[in-house]
C-alpha cells in the first residue's frame, strides 16, 4: 500500500516542508486520459485510506475547511451527485448544489454566461455533468476553480472509472492480464469509454460486447478485443462489467426491442457458467432489471454493484483532496 | 543515538509507562504515522514482556486535521496514509506515540482526530525525541531523550520497519538559497 504510494512520489518541490507531498499534474480531473497510470494509483491508494473515515463514530474530517465546492449537474443524476455531496461534506468543504431545473439555463443563460457568473463568486472547485462532450474543459477555461468532470455526453466519466478500478482491485488486488468483459451499450456510454482507458493504462485485458449498432466504429483502434457474442465475451472473465441501455441517448433504432435484448445479451445465472469461479460483476447503474442484467444476478452473490456505490464515496474524497492543493506546475 | 541505545531507550520507556500505570488493562498505544506506528509496536512487545499484559496499539494518520493543509491556496498535498484503529477508544487510556516533538502541531492534530474516534478517560504522550521550539501549550509525559536543537537543524529517526535501520541523527539544514 505504502510503497506503492511511494513508487508515485513526484519531487517534493511544494511549499509543504514537512512531510512528503503529492499532487495530480492538472488542476483539473476531466477525463482518464488526460492521467498517468501513477496518478491512477495515487488515487486509489489515496481512497483506500478515505474509506476509513466513513466507519468512524464521526464520519467528518476538517481537511476542505473554508473550502467552496459547486455541484453543477446540467443532468439528471441521483448516485454521482450524492456520492460527490457526501464526499464533499465528509471533508469539511461548504457545497452548493445547481441542477438544470434550478438554473437560470432554463431561462435561456449559455453555458459559458453561468460559469462566468459562478467564476466571479469564486468558488475552490466545480463538479459538472453536462449532456455535451467537453463541457468540464469548457468550464475549466473560463474559470481558476479545480474542476471535475462528472460526466459529459458520450466522452467521459472519470471518476465512475476510477471507483469501478478500486472495487476491482480490493477484490482482485491486480490489474495486469485481468480479463474485464465490458457488455451493453458502448456507443452511448462514457462510462466505457473512461474505463476502457484506465484498464488499458493498469495493463487489463479489455474485452468490448455489444450488438453490432451499439459497438464503437473504429474499436480497433482502442486496440481493444470486441465480440457480439456474450459467451465469448462471459468466457474465462475475472470482470464482468454489464453497462445500462441508454434508450434516453437513443435517437433511432439500435435494437429490436428491449426483450430481445435481454434474451441475446443480458446476463443471466445461466451465462455466468463460463465464467472464472470467482467474477465479479459491476454495474455503474442505474440498473434496468430485465434487459442488461437479470435480477438473479444484480442480487446475486458475484454481484459488487453496492461496494461500487460505498467505493464512490472514497474515491470522489481522494479526488477532491488532491485536487484542493491546487495546481502544481 | 544509535541502535543500541535507542533498544534500550524503549525498554526504559516500557518500564516508566508500567511505574505511572497501576494496570495496562485499559490502556491502548495509538502511533501517529510513519514512524510513531513502529515505536508504537516496539513498546507494546516490551509492556507485554514486563507486565504479561498485551497492550493494543493503532495507527493514526493526522494529515486530513493538519493546520497547513489549507494554507497554501496552490501546492500538491501531503500523502494520506490509513489510520488503523481497531478498538473502541472511549474510557480507554490512550497513549499517544510519535518519533519527533518540535512544534507540536502534529500532536494538536492527532488530537483533535482522536476525539473523533470517541471519548477516551485521558491521553498522555510519549516521544522519541524532544527537540523543543514547541509553538503550542503541548508537553511530553514520557521523553525518550532530550536534544536541544538549533531551528537549522533537523532531528531524523530511521527505524527498521521504515528505514532498514535503527538511528537518531541531527542533520544541519542545507542553507535556503
Amino acid at each position: 500500500m505504502s510503497q506503492q504510494a511511494d513508487s508515485s512520489l513526484r519531487d517534493p518541490t511544494g511549499p509543504l516542508v514537512l512531510g512528503t507531498t503529492v499532487g495530480l499534474r492538472t488542476k483539473d480531473l476531466l477525463g482518464i486520459g488526460d492521467l498517468s497510470s501513477e496518478e491512477i494509483l495515487l488515487i486509489l491508494d489515496t481512497a483506500e485510506a478515505m474509506k476509513e473515515v466513513g466507519t468512524r463514530p464521526i464520519k467528518k474530517v476538517p481537511a476542505l475547511r473554508g473550502r467552496t465546492v459547486v455541484n453543477l449537474f446540467f443532468e439528471p443524476s441521483t448516485r454521482t451527485r450524492m456520492s460527490f455531496e457526501i464526499a464533499e461534506k465528509r471533508l469539511s468543504a461548504d457545497t452548493l448544489n445547481m441542477t438544470a431545473s434550478g438554473l437560470s439555463v432554463v431561462k435561456g443563460e449559455t453555458l459559458v454566461d453561468t460559469v462566468r457568473n459562478l467564476g466571479a463568486m469564486a468558488p475552490d472547485l466545480i463538479i459538472v455533468r453536462h449532456a455535451s462532450a467537453g463541457a468540464g474543459h469548457v468550464v475549466a477555461r473560463l474559470c481558476s476553480a479545480g474542476v471535475i468532470n462528472a460526466g459529459d455526453g458520450m466522452h467521459e466519466h472519470p471518476t465512475q472509472a476510477l471507483l469501478d478500478a478500486l472495487t476491482i482491485r480490493q477484490h482482485k488486488g491486480r490489474f495486469d492480464g485481468l480479463k474485464v468483459s465490458i457488455i451493453g451499450d458502448l456507443l452511448h456510454s462514457r462510462v466505457f469509454r473512461s474505463n476502457l482507458l484506465l484498464l488499458q493504462k493498469l495493463g487489463a485485458d479489455v474485452c468490448a460486447c455489444a450488438p453490432t449498432t451499439l459497438m464503437l466504429s473504429g474499436m480497433n483502434r482502442f486496440g481493444v478485443r470486441s465480440t457480439t457474442s456474450v459467451d465469448e465475451a462471459v468466457d474465462g472473465a475475472d470482470v464482468i462489467m454489464l453497462l445500462r441501455i441508454q434508450l434516453e441517448r437513443m435517437r433511432g433504432h439500435f435494437i429490436p426491442s428491449l426483450r430481445e435484448y435481454f434474451q441475446r445479451f443480458g446476463m443471466t445465472t445461466d451465462r455466468l457458467r463460463l465464467a472464472k469461479p470467482d467474477v465479479i460483476i459491476m454495474h455503474p447503474g442505474p440498473l434496468n432489471r430485465g434487459v442488461e442484467i437479470a435480477s438473479e444476478v444484480a442480487d446475486g452473490p458475484y454481484s459488487v454493484i453496492l461496494e461500487q456505490v460505498a467505493n464512490g464515496v472514497a474515491v470522489r474524497m481522494a479526488v477532491l483532496y488532491l485536487l484542493a492543493g491546487g495546481h502544481q506546475g | 543515538m544509535v541502535a543500541e541505545q535507542l533498544a534500550r531507550t524503549v525498554i526504559r520507556m516500557a518500564h516508566e509507562i508500567v511505574e505511572r500505570h497501576h494496570s495496562l488493562e485499559s490502556l491502548a498505544l495509538i502511533g501517529v504515522r510513519t514512524r510513531g506506528v513502529p515505536i508504537a509496536k516496539r513498546l507494546s512487545v516490551a509492556l507485554e514482556k514486563i507486565s504479561g499484559t498485551s497492550v493494543p496499539t493503532g495507527a493514526l494518520d493526522i494529515t486530513l486535521y493538519r493546520d497547513d493543509l489549507m494554507r497554501y491556496p496552490v501546492g500538491p498535498q501531503p500523502i494520506l496514509r490509513k489510520t488503523e484503529i481497531e478498538f473502541s477508544i472511549d474510557d480507554r487510556r490512550i497513549l499517544l506515540v510519535d518519533d519527533v516533538l518540535y512544534t507540536g502541531r502534529t500532536i494538536r492534530a492527532a488530537l483533535d482526530a482522536l476525539i473523533d474516534f470517541g471519548r477516551p478517560r485521558s491521553i498522555e504522550l510519549l516521544v522519541l525525541v524532544d527537540r523543543g521550539h514547541r509553538e503550542l501549550p503541548i508537553k511530553a509525559d514520557y521523553v525518550g531523550k532530550n536534544v536541544p536543537t538549533s531551528l537549522r537543524e533537523s532531528v531524523q529517526v530511521r527505524l527498521m520497519e521504515t528505514e532498514g535501520q535503527d538511528e537518531v541523527v541531527i542533520e544541519e539544514d542545507e542553507p535556503a538559497s
